[in-house]
């Protein structure tokens, strides 16, 4: 059993409050995503819920049991560090054997667990190598080898996947993501990269300021983002937001339209008129970065290759069934 | 730009530290050469540099005067005792104000070092007095604990400064893997540190083993180390340069071995942290 409950929990590092009072309700077995810009509170959150800090108020239930005074190590749950963290004098056995080793465990019952962990996770040629002496990816899993051994009610992860290559990063997220549905453990993900949250969680959690701006599946947060910020922070590229006129006409003090729901027409069509700033041609998508003079620059998403170049006129018209619109304090407008 | 690695240059900076470390080693090999010498020969002008009469005549004199051995025993014991001590009170203190500083860690670092800065004389009188006290005159035990507590804050500032460079999170991810902190310190911090905590400890006994302002004041004979039998040759009937030289000797020579050995440790732990 994995269920992690915050009610309005807080922290504050002297005058300055990190978190404005989080409520959020982690079901057993999810893969939960804390995404937002740097600064807006998600590690911090992540530590709370890990113990490495102490809450300024509120409550963290596990298993329906409150353990803002619990230690650490008393918590269940096991942490992944972004700098990985391994014990530099031990070796890939030691390292992961090492909770096993604290919670008293026999070395013959601790070497079988820390071989099936290896196993899992290709680790076992290396079992007897020090940290020194791996590659990054092979010490992230030694890491993720560290979290599961102790079968723990639920993984954090920090930023894991933040110091690797683009390449490797890609083939990781999805051995965690397996790694995680596979063993059916709960597991709560840090990353500043919303990319990352929208393929691996199962909800992902919008931080913004210390504050949880929406808390949803990834589609839901695309299809029905709650506000402004999550509007313009899920998706990419980013959600082209309209003020002025044409929000008026749809009563809206904002609206919003997805690059892939403006409908390219060149010159002489319906819709916003503009020149082409820069086009970006990928072969599989065409990027359209188009001055809209008093709209400002709107990005336009083709799916396969549109011959149309810098100094082109275009005129881009939004889907009317997508398009989001806005009050003025940021909040959604729901039909 | 790079500096162009020449051989002249190579040549030149090679030579030029030999003169150097030449220059310093300079009164070590003198003090052994004269302990070799004879008396008349030790102050003879011109000093004859190797060409004398080689003797081993006052390391005999100097055995036969004095029990070499009793201090050297006094000296390892009472460098090591104030050594290991000193260490065991700094580990904890260095890892607290490593790992969990407050406002006014930094002030108590500075006023710890701050009583290195006072000339030992000014507290010779009440020190001298509590010793008498409380019978430790002439006794190790009492110039261990007097080594100790004059060492520890360097003892604590360069343990400090090797924790200070070992990540956090390797201690907090020892801590998500349930250990307390004692295991913490046992099973991660400590083995992390031992390259600090060996030069550390190796600087220190050099420290105490060279020490002499309280181990002259407070030991006569029974716990005297080797700092008091170099001192008896300078006596009241004269300087005996030769004996003196060989009395110095064996006494620096066990240090020497020592940090001859362990160099590497040494120079690695007071370089540490210099370079990141």
């Amino acid at each position: 059993m994995g269920q992690i409950t915050l009610q309005d929990v807080q922290k504050s590092f002297g005058p300055v409050h990190i978190i404005k009072g989080a409520d959020l309700e982690i079901a057993d077995g999810s893969f939960v995503v804390f995404v937002g810009p740097s600064g807006c509170g998600k590690t911090t959150l992540l530590r709370l819920i890990a113990g490495l800090e102490d809450v300024s108020g509120g409550k963290i239930l596990i298993d329906g049991k409150n353990v803002v005074d619990t230690p650490p190590a008393k918590r269940g749950l096991s942490m992944v560090f972004q700098s990985y963290a391994l014990y530099p004098h031990m070796s890939v056995r030691g390292n992961i054997g090492f909770g096993l080793k604290m919670a008293g465990l026999s070395k013959d019952e601790t070497n079988r667990k820390v071989e099936a962990a290896a196993a899992t996770l290709n680790l076992t040629p290396y079992l007897d190598r020090k940290p020194r002496e791996l590659s990054g990816g092979q010490r992230q899993r030694v890491a993720i080898g560290r979290a599961i051994v102790r079968e723990p009610k639920a993984f954090l992860f920090d930023e894991p996947l933040s110091n690797l290559d683009a390449a490797l990063r890609v083939q990781m997220r999805i051995e965690v993501t397996r790694l995680q549905k596979q063993l059916g453990t709960t597991a709560v993900y840090v990353t500043h990269d919303q990319v990352e949250a929208m393929t691996m969680a199962d909800k992902i959690v919008v931080l913004n300021g210390g504050k949880i701006e929406q808390y949803g599946s990834p589609l839901e947060l695309y299809e029905r983002p709650a506000n402004l910020f999550v509007a313009g922070f899920i998706g990419s590229p980013k959600m082209n937001l309209v003020t002025g006129e044409p929000a008026k006409q749809q009563g809206a003090t904002t609206i919003g339209v997805r690059p892939e729901h403006l409908k390219i027409e060149r010159d002489g069509g319906g819709g916003w008129q503009g020149t082409i700033a820069v086009a970006e041609h990928l072969g599989s998508d065409t990027f359209l970065y188009v001055d809209a003079g008093p709209l400002g620059m709107l990005t336009a998403r083709y799916i396969g290759e549109l011959s149309l170049h810098a100094g082109d006129h275009v005129s881009l018209a939004p889907d009317p069934a997508r398009i989001h619109r806005f009050d003025a304090s940021g909040n959604a407008l729901r039909n | 730009m790079a500096r162009k690695s020449t051989t002249r240059r190579v040549v030149i900076s090679t030579i030029g530290a030999w003169f150097f470390g030449f220059l310093i080693f300079f009164p070590i090999l003198w003090m052994v050469l004269a302990s070799f010498k004879t008396e008349l020969e030790a102050f003879a002008i011109p000093p004859s540099f190797l060409f004398f009469h080689w003797t081993t005549e006052n390391y005999a004199t100097v055995q036969e005067r004095s029990d070499y051995f009793h201090h050297a025993l006094n000296s390892i014991i009472i460098a090591g005792g104030s050594t290991l001590i000193a260490v065991l009170i700094a580990i904890p203190a260095a890892w607290s104000m490593a790992f969990s500083p407050t406002k006014r860690t930094k002030d108590i670092l500075l006023w710890m070092l701050s009583t290195k800065m006072m000339p030992p004389v000014g507290v010779l009188v009440p020190i001298y007095l509590i010793f008498k006290t409380f019978g430790l005159l002439d006794s190790r035990a009492g110039l261990i604990f007097i080594l100790c507590l004059g060492n520890l804050p360097i003892v604590i500032w360069m343990l400090f400064t090797y924790f200070k460079e070992i990540p956090r999170d390797i201690l907090e991810a020892a801590r998500m893997d349930g250990a307390t902190i004692g295991r913490e310190l046992i099973y991660v911090l400590t083995p992390m540190a031992i390259p600090g905590l060996a030069s550390t400890m190796l600087l220190n006994l050099i420290l105490a083993w060279n020490e002499a302002f309280w181990t002259l004041n407070l030991s006569t004979s029974n716990a005297a180390p080797l700092t008091v039998f170099i001192a008896s040759y300078s006596s009241p009937e004269g300087l005996f340069w030769a004996k003196l030289s060989a009395a110095s000797t064996l006494a620096i020579a066990p240090i020497i071995i020592l940090g001859w050995f362990s160099q590497k440790q040494l120079v690695r732990g007071l370089t540490f942290g210099a370079v990141k």
